[in-house]
C-alpha cells in the first residue's frame, strides 16, 4: 500500500487500539492541561498559590481556629481560648432561634416548623420529575399550601364563607355563631358546585370538574376542622412578630411563586395586538422596572396607608409581598417577552391552522416553548430576588440578616470575630440556597432539552 | 392588464368546495392578491405555480385565514370568509395545511404532534386521539417514529409527519405550501410520492410547488400567478404543452431546462 498509486482498495480494517497513555487519566489530564507549556506551568503554580491563600485562612477562620462551645462572649477571646480565635460558633448557637424564626412566639414556634415541613414534603416531590401526580401536587403547593401557611402561621379564623361576605358587603346583621357557620359553608359549597357543572357543559359533561370541586370543599372541611377555624383558629401571631429566615423564605418563595403567573400575563399584555392591552403591559412594565425595589417597599410601607380610607389597613407584610411580586413581576414579564419573541411564528401559524384557538396555542405551543428558553434568564432574577429580599429590612421587617444585625447588638456576644462569624454563617445560608437554585435550573434545563439532542 | 377570468371554470364546477371571488389583499400599500376568482371542485388537485413574489402563498394562506384580505370573500365547504374573518374556527377545521418549513412542535414528540389537535379541538379520549394518529402514521410510512422527537428524524420524515399531523383532524381540504423546497434533493420523492398517494385517495387539495413533474403527473389544474394575478389556469397538458400567455411562455422557458 502506496499512498501514491492513484487507486486504492482497503483490505483489512484497522482494529481500535487504546489511547495513549499521555493523553487520558490524571496524568493526561496534568500532561494536557496543566504543565503542556511553560505559560502553562506557570499559570497552574500561581492558581495554586492563590487557591492556598484564599483557601487556608477561610479554614483556619471557620474550623481551626473557631470556637466551639462557651455561654457568652468570654469563650470568644483570645486570652481565653488559649489561642488566637476564629468563628465564635456558640453565638450562632445562641442566636439559632432567633435566626431562624424572629420573634415568633417560642411556644407557637411548631408552627413554623409544620409549615416548613410541608412545604419541603409538597415541594421535593414536585422537584423530582419521575414522580406521577403533578397536577395534584402543583395544585396543592401552589393554591392550598398558600392558605394553609396563612391560618398556620398568622393564626386566626374564619367567620363565614361566600353568605357571610355578602352579608357584610350588604351590611346585613350577622351575628356569628357554629351552625350559621357551616350553614353557610354548605351552601356555599352547593351553589360553586352548581356553577362549577354549568360552566364545565352542565351534566353530564361537567361531572368530573363538579367531582372535583366538591373533594376540594371536602378537603377545605378537614383544614377547618383540623386547625378549628371554626371557633377562632390558632392564637394571632402577628407579622411584627415574624423575622429571621422565616420572614426570608416567606417573602422570597411568594416572590418567585406570585411574580411568575404577573410575568407571563405582561409577556402576553405586551406582545398582544389589543393596543389598550399593550399599552397598559408597556407602562405598568416600564413603571415598575423604573423604579428603585426600596421605593416600592417605602411607598408600600409609609405612603399606601395615606391614600387608603381611614379604617382600611393592610397588613405591613402583605404589603410588602405584593409590592416585590408586582416589582418581579415586572423583571420576569420581559424576560419571557425574550422567550416569546423567539418563538419563529409559524410555530403558532400551525397550531392556529390545526384549529387551535389563540389560548390553546399560547399554552400547549407558544409558551412551553418560550419558558425552556429563558429558563435560565428566569433562574438569574429568581435567585437576584431571593437576596433582594433582604432589603424589607429598611421598612423595620427583620429577615434574616435583619435578625442577624439585631443579634450584632447584643453585649453578651460583643467579640472581635462576632461580626464575620455572622456574616459567614448567612452567607452560607445563602449560597446553598442560591447554588441549590442554580443547579436545579441546570437539571431542568437539561431534562426539557431533551428534544434538541439528536 | 385584465386576466382571462376563468369564469368558465366556475360553470365547470357543479360542486365547488372552495369558492374564491373577487379576492384583494394589500400588504400596506402594495397590492399582492389582484382580483383573484378560483373555485375547486371536491376531489380536484391543483398546482398553484409563478416566480417568488408573485401571490402563490399568500393566496392559499388567504383560504385557511392565516391572512386577512381587504375585499372580496372565500367560501369553504359553504362557509362563507368575508374580510372580517368571523368564521375562521369553523373554516380551519375543514382545512389541513402543510408549510414548507414543517412547523412541527419542536419540544412535542411525534406522536404528540399528531394528538395536540383531535385531543384540544375535537375533545377526543387520549386513547382514541393515538390510535388514530398511529393509523396516520402507518399511512406516510412512518410509525416507527412515533416517540422521537421531530429534531431526531431527517427533513423528509418531519415533512411527513407534519403531512399525517394535518391528517388527523379529518380535513376536506389540504393546503401545501412548497412542501419540498425546503428538503435535501433525495428528501423530495418521498414526500411527493405521499402526497401523491393522498391525491389518489381522492382528497382535494391546492399546491404550490415549484415541482412540474409532480404537476404534470398530479393536477388536474395548473394555476399560473405572476404579480399577484391568476395569468393561466389550464389543464397540465395544455398549460406545458401549449402555454398561452407571454408571460407563462417565458417562465416555463425559465424552468423547464
Amino acid at each position: 500500500m502506496n499512498g501514491s498509486e492513484p487507486t486504492f482498495v482497503r483490505k483489512t480494517l484497522a482494529p481500535a487500539r487504546k489511547a495513549p497513555v499521555v493523553t487520558t487519566g490524571l496524568i493526561g489530564f496534568l500532561r494536557t492541561r496543566l504543565f503542556n507549556s511553560p505559560l502553562n506551568v506557570v499559570l497552574t503554580f500561581a492558581s495554586a498559590v492563590l487557591a492556598w491563600f484564599v483557601l487556608e485562612p477561610t479554614i483556619r477562620f471557620l474550623l481551626v481556629n473557631a470556637v466551639w462551645q462557651g455561654s457568652d462572649r468570654t469563650a470568644c477571646l483570645a486570652d481565653k481560648a488559649g489561642h488566637p480565635v476564629g468563628a465564635c460558633w456558640p453565638f450562632i448557637q445562641a442566636k439559632f432561634t432567633q435566626l431562624i424564626y424572629g420573634f415568633y412566639p417560642e411556644d407557637q414556634r411548631w408552627r413554623a416548623n409544620l409549615t416548613f415541613a410541608l412545604a419541603a414534603l409538597l415541594l421535593a416531590p414536585l422537584l423530582v420529575p419521575k414522580i406521577p401526580g403533578k397536577t395534584l401536587n402543583a395544585a396543592l403547593f401552589f393554591l392550598a399550601f398558600p392558605c394553609l401557611a396563612f391560618f398556620l402561621l398568622r393564626g386566626g379564623g374564619l367567620d363565614g364563607f361566600a353568605f357571610y361576605w355578602l352579608a357584610e358587603l350588604f351590611s346585613v346583621a350577622w351575628k356569628p355563631s357554629l351552625m350559621r357557620f357551616w350553614l353557610d359553608f354548605s351552601l356555599t359549597t352547593t351553589v360553586v358546585i352548581a356553577v362549577v357543572i354549568l360552566l364545565w357543559g352542565g351534566w353530564p359533561n361537567g361531572r368530573r370538574a363538579g367531582l372535583v370541586s366538591a373533594l376540594t370543599f371536602a378537603g377545605i372541611a378537614v383544614v377547618i376542622v383540623t386547625l378549628r377555624l371554626d371557633q377562632g383558629g390558632l392564637p394571632v401571631v402577628d407579622t411584627r412578630q415574624w423575622g429571621g429566615l422565616l420572614v426570608t423564605l416567606v417573602v422570597s418563595i411568594t416572590g418567585i411563586v406570585a411574580s411568575m403567573p404577573i410575568g407571563i400575563a405582561l409577556a402576553l399584555g405586551r406582545t398582544s395586538r389589543i393596543p389598550l392591552l399593550r399599552i397598559f403591559s408597556v407602562a405598568f412594565i416600564e413603571f415598575w422596572r423604573g423604579v428603585p425595589l426600596i421605593t416600592v417597599l417605602f411607598f408600600a410601607t409609609y405612603m399606601l396607608p395615606l391614600f387608603l380610607p381611614g379604617d382600611f389597613t393592610i397588613d405591613a407584610l402583605v404589603r410588602v409581598l405584593v409590592g416585590i411580586a408586582l416589582f418581579a413581576g415586572a423583571y420576569n414579564a420581559e424576560v419571557i417577552r425574550g422567550g416569546l419573541l423567539a418563538i419563529p411564528r409559524g410555530q403558532r401559524e400551525a397550531a392556529n391552522a390545526l384549529g387551535l384557538s389563540y389560548w390553546k396555542t399560547t399554552g400547549l405551543i407558544v409558551l412551553p416553548q418560550a419558558l425552556r428558553h429563558v429558563i435560565p434568564a428566569l433562574v438569574n432574577s429568581f435567585i437576584a430576588l431571593f437576596k433582594d429580599t433582604t432589603l424589607v429590612l429598611i421598612v423595620s421587617l427583620f429577615d434574616l440578616l435583619g435578625q442577624l444585625r439585631a443579634a450584632f447588638a447584643d453585649p453578651t456576644w460583643a467579640t472581635p470575630t462576632t461580626l464575620f462569624t455572622g456574616f459567614a454563617f448567612t452567607g452560607i445560608i445563602y449560597w446553598v440556597g442560591c447554588f441549590a437554585m442554580s443547579r436545579y435550573s441546570l437539571f431542568v434545563e437539561r431534562r426539557l432539552n431533551a428534544h434538541r439532542q439528536t | 392588464m385584465r386576466t382571462a377570468r376563468p369564469d368558465m371554470d366556475n360553470r365547470m364546477a357543479a360542486d365547488p368546495i372552495i369558492r374564491i371571488e373577487n379576492l384583494n389583499k394589500w400588504f400596506g400599500d402594495f397590492h399582492v392578491l389582484r382580483d383573484i376568482d378560483i373555485a375547486v371542485t371536491r376531489k380536484e388537485r391543483i398546482v398553484v405555480c409563478g416566480p417568488s413574489g408573485s401571490g402563490k402563498s399568500t393566496l392559499i394562506r388567504c383560504i385557511n385565514a392565516l391572512e386577512d384580505f381587504q375585499e372580496g370573500k372565500v367560501v369553504v365547504d359553504d362557509i362563507e370568509l368575508g374580510p372580517n374573518l368571523r368564521r375562521v374556527d369553523d373554516v380551519r377545521r375543514e382545512i389541513g395545511m402543510v408549510f414548507q418549513s414543517f412547523n412541527l412542535f419542536p419540544h412535542l414528540t411525534v406522536l404528540e404532534n399528531c394528538t395536540l389537535a383531535p385531543i384540544w379541538v375535537r375533545n377526543m379520549p387520549k386513547k382514541d386521539a393515538e390510535a388514530a394518529a398511529m393509523k396516520y402514521l402507518e399511512r406516510v410510512r412512518i410509525p416507527e417514529q412515533a416517540n422521537k422527537y421531530p429534531g431526531q428524524i431527517s427533513g423528509g420524515q418531519q415533512q411527513r409527519v407534519a403531512i399525517a399531523r394535518a391528517l388527523t383532524m379529518n380535513p376536506k381540504v389540504m393546503l401545501f405550501d412548497e412542501p419540498t423546497s425546503a428538503l435535501d434533493p433525495e428528501m423530495v420523492k418521498e414526500v411527493l410520492d405521499t402526497i401523491m398517494d393522498l391525491a389518489n385517495d381522492g382528497m382535494t387539495m391546492l399546491v404550490v410547488t415549484h415541482e412540474m413533474g409532480f404537476a404534470r403527473e398530479v393536477a388536474n389544474r395548473v394555476v399560473f400567478m405572476d404579480a399577484g394575478q391568476v395569468i393561466e389556469v389550464n389543464t397540465p397538458g395544455e398549460f406545458f404543452g401549449h402555454p398561452k400567455h407571454e408571460r407563462t411562455k417565458l417562465f416555463l422557458s425559465q424552468i423547464l431546462r
